[in-house]
């Protein structure tokens, strides 16, 4: 990389460079050659860090006026909501804030999926995504449990008592997590720890995800390997910077919506009443953004299996790079991937909707085809599809469709190679 | 000459890597282990209900170690129902005369074994109770007779200090 040769112009900088070249990296930041074709969906990447700031910043304003106690935490939060200055705003900012992040992340990930951005080389980059969106869930989770009501108590034994269905050890496991015989004091002050220290681990795995990001650089909507930097290129500043910008002010419209006009319609009702160990709620529901993932746990009529479903779900992305046996990175040249790409989104919202459904009749046999087809997608029609597809034709360079004007291909891509 | 240095040192480096491994797993164990109850939640394992209150087909609902437990004075039909189901009807077969020494008295955790929510009493399609969360029916022993959860449920260590007390614990 060419920004190695940074020099700064001033003797100050210099000085400074020489002993910690922050400026080295900073001006590989701002000159870092990006692909020109990049469309919005690559903006959402700028969008998530920003939600990752939004919540430790908020986060760490709450923990200031929070009780990790389960005799004062249901009140402490009402004691933010009624008496902190601008308490409900922060506490609506972080609680919509979660929801926002799984928004973006979600997008995020299916532009992934979309453009093959997982393929090599980015496999690290996309594995370390998955370690972040897996702390995500974790972190959003045990945060739903902080205000005490009887969704965050409920969800909490739940989801704890997944670890039960491990044979053997699973009911030592549970205990272990809880610091008792049932979710109560223990548990919620580990989570509370928990819930305050993901965030951070996040913010590392960003760097490395970012960090990785840049070894390769961005995939494109074309998805070609381009020479950088090049005519197809564009510095990240201030191309990027001012398109990102857009974005999340369009992004930030959104979350202000929910935040000032439906700051609970993403939660539930009953977690506004407090925790009580004797009285289970008729209707447990996750988050929104753990619907799919119930439904698929849910759909198995066995404890273990349905456990073991639900974990394969998110970890069977983990290994996506191997499981797409394609050569070719975007959608755009994949005619039947395309059309297998839009059903698997459409799989994806069925099993969020039924999850939010009871587990019983129309809906538990949604779910179970649902539920097959998921794990259809990737064990069998991604691996087949690699071999079967017959692709279009991929441009040579990003500028190729745009510039090279000819209708011929063939002289076009001999005008390329002379170029090279 | 230089392979008998090279052994001496293989020996110092087996030795070190294995004092210093019996050396953080000395450290890590206190860390994993501190998240396990503490002594005042095992001091708060038993207790004592006062049962004289309860009628037959009622049930009484207390907390015992921050679980729900279900103390169930049964009427005879609930009584005659459980004994009189065969074992290979039962998902996890257990005798109802092993799980209330006294048939009268059903006491059990009002806990699903699926995963922890609290079953609704006098609900299902086996008279028994239902659980909200993932549909399971358990029958007038509390046996599991239909849906996700594997065992029935539990039935933890009591006795009955007088004709009016029982002992949780």
């Amino acid at each position: 990389m060419s920004d190695h040769d940074y020099r700064p112009k001033s003797k100050a900088g210099q000085w400074f460079n020489d002993r910690l070249p922050l400026l080295t990296l900073a001006n590989h930041l701002t000159d870092y050659p990006t692909p020109k074709n990049l469309n919005y969906w690559w903006t959402f990447g700028g969008i998530l860090t920003f939600c990752l700031i939004t919540q430790i910043v908020t986060g760490l304003t709450l923990a200031m006026h929070y009780i990790a106690h389960a005799d004062m935490a249901f009140e402490s939060v009402e004691h933010i909501m009624r008496d902190v200055n601008y308490g409900w705003l922060i506490r609506y900012i972080h609680a919509n804030g979660a929801s926002m992040f799984f928004l973006a992340v979600y997008i995020h990930i299916f532009r992934s999926l979309f453009y093959g951005s997982y393929k090599s080389p980015r496999e690290i980059i996309w594995i370390l995504g998955i370690i972040i969106y897996l702390l995500m869930m974790a972190a959003a989770f045990m945060g739903y449990v902080l205000p005490w009501g009887q969704m965050s108590f409920w969800g909490a034994t739940v989801i704890t008592n997944l670890f039960s269905a491990i044979p053997l050890v699973g009911e030592g496991i549970v205990t272990w997590l809880w610091g008792g015989y049932s979710v109560d004091n223990p548990t919620l002050t580990r989570f509370f720890t928990l819930h305050y220290l993901i965030p951070f681990l996040i913010l590392g795995l960003v760097v490395l995800h970012i960090w990785a990001l840049h070894v390769p650089g961005n995939n494109n909507p074309v998805g070609i390997d381009i020479k950088k930097p090049s005519k197809d290129t564009v510095p990240f500043h201030p191309y990027i910077v001012i398109k990102d910008g857009f974005a999340l002010l369009m992004f930030m419209i959104v979350f202000a919506f929910f935040v000032f006009y439906a700051p609970n319609i993403l939660g539930h009702a009953d977690n506004y009443i407090e925790a009580n160990p004797m009285v289970t709620p008729a209707h447990i529901v996750p988050e929104w953004y753990l619907l799919p993932f119930y439904a698929i746990l849910r759909s198995v009529p066995d404890k273990l299996l349905g456990v073991v479903a639900m974990l394969s779900a998110i970890l069977i992305l983990a290994v996506l790079p191997w499981l797409d046996t394609s050569k070719i990175r975007s959608a755009v040249f994949r005619p039947l991937y395309k059309q297998f790409y839009w059903i698997l989104v459409a799989d994806v919202l069925i099993l969020g909707y039924v999850g939010a459904m009871p587990a019983e009749g129309l809906y538990l046999l949604v779910a179970r085809i649902a539920t097959a087809y998921y794990f259809l997608h990737f064990l069998v029609i991604l691996p087949v599809l690699g071999f079967k597809e017959k692709t279009l034709p991929v441009p040579l360079s990003i500028t190729e469709p745009v510039l090279g004007g000819s209708p011929n291909l063939a002289a076009a891509r001999n005008k390329e190679s002379k170029i090279e | 000459m230089s392979e008998k240095k090279t052994k001496r040192r293989d020996f110092l480096f087996t030795a070190t890597t294995a004092v210093g491994a019996v050396g953080a797993a000395a450290v890590v164990w206190p860390m994993i282990d501190q998240m396990n109850p503490d002594a005042s939640v095992k001091a708060l394992a038993s207790t004592e209900v006062d049962v004289s209150s309860l009628t037959p087909g009622n049930t009484l609902t207390v907390l015992w170690r921050g679980k729900p437990v279900f103390i169930r004075r049964r009427t005879q039909e609930e009584i005659d129902e459980a004994r009189s189901v065969k074992m290979e009807d039962l998902i996890h077969p257990e005798k109802d005369e092993d799980r209330a020494k006294n048939p009268e008295w059903l006491v059990m955790l009002g806990v699903c074994t699926h995963l922890g929510c609290v079953p609704l009493n006098d609900k299902g399609d086996y008279n028994g109770w239902f659980c909200p969360c993932h549909g399971s029916h358990y029958d007038t022993s509390g046996r599991i007779r239909k849906g996700p959860a594997p065992w029935n449920m539990e039935v933890p260590k009591y006795e009955f200090v007088n004709a009016n007390t029982i002992k949780i614990g």
